[in-house]
């Protein structure tokens, strides 16, 4: 592929990279025209027409609303569930020195490097261990538990910034530990909490094999559309949804590469 | 009167390093005290101990009077400017200065007309909407001492506050600090390693090595009468005489201090010395002397004359200089 | 601040208890890590630890072949079932499968990773930075319905080898044997192509992080010695990148071994691990042996983390 004289001109490499970031992008482009297609009986490329009608009949499916409601709550508190520990987790790690913090560190990472398979199923025979029957709670467990980590290596990166002559001069200054993390701590960690919040959503948001295990027969979005992708019966209503989908989660993703993209930049906060 | 700051028998260790060791210090209410040592001889852990942030492995700290140990430092009516600076960078500089009386609960209009005229004490009027990135280095030096006097702490910690700053500035600053200190009648305690800082700026100064306290005293004892030849070496690099060298310039067989500027050249009198080297200062001039192949320095005042290297000169000085320091080593 | 009373040097504290729980923690700063740990290891230490341990413990018991019931008792013999043809079958195809997306993913990535960290300046740089993170956030789900519609019968990859008047290549393709079958989106071939385009950002974005690492002077530094861009692709570039490779492949390998979506969705009947546990602990109710079918890729990572590990692959990281 590659040019292997003139090394001030890789076209190869160039038309390669290209190739690869097209690779990336074009299927999720290829679901933004399905959305418009009127065929609904197969997968027929082109289109041999293109409507609207689609959204309007996806609109009034109640099926859809309700699982895109139950998404939407699981990732809320889920969401929530895993500022609070990775917030407190990452100040843990970051702002004292205390054995086995590599081990913390370890274990907040441990339930995303893992295959979901395995926390899947570990969690769903641990509740049938314990006789907890399945719930909108153990949905929210399950996903709060691998949320953490996107939480935690926000914010751990932006507490090492908050140096700890600042927090000196809070105390100095007549605040004590509590007023100190009102008035120095979260107005600096702030916008990474805010970025690692909306990550997590989004991962919680899009979830499915961990779900699979610890939903009874609620159906969240993301198993929606499995049970779509395993028997689809209605393409047209899954091309729209799919299309909405990506679209909901690119939002978060813009919303958090800004939010942190300027690592020096800590916006205020306080006024 | 109590005074601003006691310790007895003061001791903080880090583990096997005993950053401050058995010291025993009385800073006067209203004083400008000045603690100088050379790096890592516990200046720094004396004034967090004052301040709060560490505690004493074992001895007692008392503020005007009252118990320190134990008391957190968001409780001790005790401020410091940082030695860098450590202001709130998600604050602007206004709220910056008006930061402590918002945690004491003060109102919003009447905490920023305090942070205003705290700014205009430290002449920076009209700076609170900036932010402190905004600021030069002199400038945030600044707002972090309003930062601290807008409370109007009973003791003032200065972590080497004018380190960071060039020479001008620095002049400028110790001017200032000085003129601030006598007015708002606050007791200052200021850490430094420059001696000269030290000499002209303190009312009294606190020699400082390994954790432990040399001597104690004004400007002028220290620098005519140390009591150790650490402290004569370390306050403006005095010649220390060998008890064998101090006999053979005509004095007792004891260590002794000649003040480079003490010594006189002339044709006549006095002792031969060979002289091995010159370096011009501006307002001075160091010749470097041999003398048996003992090393002596001495400063010319500018316009004298300069004797060559290699040349023979000799050299006195008046009696009250030679500052005898006993036996001991 | 009334003149009556001026302050005395030691302040009384905040009162309530928000002061007092600051003045504990002041004291004591072993309490407050103590606080801040205790939710974070409840809920990580105790409850997830804690069932991945009670799965573990599971794949030691066994099921019993009359009643369909769990026996709690030590055995091995569950792992014993493992070693059966048919399951050995199902770990080998996942573990090759896992490779081949590996190998794949760490091709494509490559001139990605190496342009964006040597050669994207500025906007583009931001603009190959989110061309990888959109795809690595979107939905996992939507990407394999998008493939699903990509690969059918009259999608748009036949409709493509139709107009280049190729269709007999694929045909040919699928009617070879291993990685044939009746249409792309139910041949191995299919799964293959899906998991690389699923993992691949995994891969880019460590090499991307390890490129960048590598000095421009080192690589100039090569020209200099009168090496040819061939050769200073493989004797400098290469050897510096892979630990970044291997970082990469840590995840590609993982995600693969574990997957049980894509290969149902998009591919033959045959079975993988991920698939295997699946049914094992559903429709069969056999948990023991779903248990040690899990602990597979588990012991799979660990001996590829060692020797990643042996390899100098984290030195770099
Ligand atoms: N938190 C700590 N843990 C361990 N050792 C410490 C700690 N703080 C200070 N020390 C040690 O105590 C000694 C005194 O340190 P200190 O900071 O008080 O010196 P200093 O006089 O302020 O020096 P400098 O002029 O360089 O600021 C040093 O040897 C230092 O390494
Ligand atoms: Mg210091």
């Amino acid at each position: 592929m590659r040019s292997d004289k003139q090394s001030r001109t890789p076209m190869g490499l160039k038309i390669a990279a290209g190739l690869g970031l097209a690779f990336l992008h074009l299927p999720l482009l290829l679901i933004f025209l399905y959305a418009f297609t009127t065929e609904d009986k197969s997968y027929q490329f082109p289109p041999p027409g293109l409507t609207l009608k689609w959204f309007a009949v996806t609109w009034n499916r109640p099926d859809v609303w309700e699982a895109l409601g139950l998404s939407v709550r699981v990732a809320s508190i889920s969401t929530v569930v895993a500022l609070v520990l990775g917030t407190l987790c990452a100040a843990a790690v970051s702002q004292t020195r205390f054995f086995g913090r590599e081990t913390i560190s370890l274990l907040v990472i441990l339930p995303i490097a893992l295959p979901g398979i395995i926390t899947g199923i570990s969690l769903r025979s641990a509740f049938n261990l314990a006789e907890i029957p399945f719930s909108f709670w153990t949905i929210v467990l399950g996903h709060a538990t691998f949320c953490v980590v996107v939480v935690y290596n926000n914010a751990v990166a932006r507490f090492r910034r908050v140096s700890g002559s600042l927090i000196e001069a809070s105390m100095d200054l007549g605040a004590d530990g509590f007023q100190t993390f009102r008035h120095v701590i979260l107005p600096n960690i702030g916008t990474a909490l805010l970025a690692g919040g909306m990550l997590a959503f989004a991962l919680s948001f899009d979830e499915v094999i961990v779900t699979t295990f610890t939903a009874g027969q609620q159906a969240t979005l993301p198993i929606w559309m499995l049970e779509e992708l395993v028997r689809p019966r209605q393409r047209p209503v899954t091309n729209v949804v799919a299309m909405v989908v990506v679209l909901v989660t690119f939002l978060p993703i813009l919303a958090a590469y800004y939010l942190t993209r300027d690592g020096d930049q800590i916006s205020g906060q306080g006024k | 009167m109590p005074h601003a700051v006691t310790f007895q028998k003061v001791s903080r260790h880090f583990g096997s390093v005993r950053a401050v060791d058995a010291v025993d210090l009385e800073v006067e209410a209203g004083e400008f005290f000045a603690m100088l040592g050379p790096s890592g001889s516990g200046k720094t852990t004396c004034l967090r101990l004052i301040a709060g942030f560490e505690q004493p492995t074992s001895g007692h700290i008392e503020i005007f009077g009252e118990t320190a140990e134990g008391v957190p430092p968001y409780r001790r009516n005790v401020n410091t400017v940082f030695q860098d600076y450590a202001l709130f960078p998600h604050l602007n500089v206004a709220d910056n200065v008006a930061y402590g009386q918002m945690i004491r609960g003060v109102g919003k209009a009447e905490r920023l007309r305090d942070a205003e005229a705290a700014l205009e004490m430290v002449k920076l009027p009209g700076y609170g909407a900036r932010k402190p990135g905004e600021l030069s280095g002199g400038q945030r030096q600044r707002v972090a001492l309003a930062r601290a006097l807008v409370n109007k702490p009973k003791v003032l910690l200065l972590d080497e506050p004018l380190g960071a700053l060039d020479l001008k500035l620095r002049e400028q600053m110790q001017e200032e600090l000085k003129t601030l200190q006598k007015a708002l009648g606050i007791t200052f305690v200021f850490v430094t390693h420059d001696q000269g800082e030290a000499l002209s700026m303190a009312d009294r100064i606190a020699v400082f090595n390994h954790g432990k306290i040399m001597q104690t005293g004004t400007p002028e004892e220290i620098y005519r009468r140390p009591k150790t030849r650490f402290v004569a070496d370390f306050v403006g690099s005095s010649n220390v005489l060998s008890p064998a060298f101090t006999r053979r310039l005509g004095g007792p067989a004891e260590w002794a201090s000649l003040r480079p500027e003490d010594i006189r050249i002339g044709a006549e009198g006095g002792h031969e010395a060979r002289v091995t080297g010159s370096s011009f200062l501006g307002n001075a001039t160091r010749l470097t002397l041999d003398m048996a192949g003992e090393k002596l320095t001495v400063l010319l005042p500018a316009g004298s004359a300069v004797p060559a290297p290699g040349a023979s000169v000799r050299f006195s000085w008046e009696p009250s200089a030679l500052h005898l320091m006993g036996t001991e080593t | 601040m009334t003149a009556a009373a001026a302050p005395g040097a030691i302040l009384p504290g905040r009162g309530g208890l928000g002061g007092a729980l600051s003045d504990a923690f002041w004291r004591n700063p072993k309490l407050l890590l103590f606080v801040m740990l205790t939710p974070p290891l409840l809920w990580l230490g105790i409850i997830y630890l804690g069932s991945l341990f009670a799965l573990l413990i599971q794949s030691f018991f066994s099921i019993d072949e009359f009643s369909g019931l769990v026996v709690r008792e030590f055995t091995l013999k569950t792992y014993g079932e493992l070693l059966r043809p048919s399951n050995l079958d199902i770990i080998v195809r996942t573990v090759t499968m896992a490779g081949l997306v590996t190998i794949a993913s760490a091709i494509i990535a490559f001139p990605i990773a190496y342009y964006a960290a040597r050669y994207a300046k500025g906007r583009w740089k931001a603009i190959f930075y989110l061309g990888v993170m959109l795809p690595l956030w979107s939905s996992y789900l939507v990407k394999v319905y998008a493939w699903k519609l990509i690969l059918a019968k009259e999608g748009i990859l036949s409709w493509i080898f139709a107009k280049l008047h190729l269709t007999p290549l694929i045909d040919g393709w699928l009617a070879l044997p291993v990685v044939g079958g009746n249409s792309l989106s139910v041949s191995p071939t299919g799964t293959f192509l899906v998991f690389v385009y699923v993992w691949l950002p995994f891969m880019i974005l460590p090499v991307q992080a390890a490129l960048e690492r590598v000095p421009t002077n080192l690589l100039e530094a090569s020209a200099d010695l009168g090496a040819s861009p061939r050769q200073t692709f493989s004797h400098v570039l290469l050897p510096l990148a892979l630990p970044g490779v291997i970082a990469g492949s840590i995840f590609t390998f993982s995600l693969t071994l574990g997957d049980y979506i894509i290969p149902q969705i998009i591919g033959t009947s045959h079975l993988f691990i991920g698939m295997a546990v699946y049914a094992h602990q559903g429709t069969a109710g056999n948990i023991p042996l779903a248990a040690a079918f899990t602990v597979v890729p588990v012991v799979i990572m660990g001996i590829y983390l060692w020797l990643a590990k042996r390899a100098g692959a984290f030195n770099a990281l």
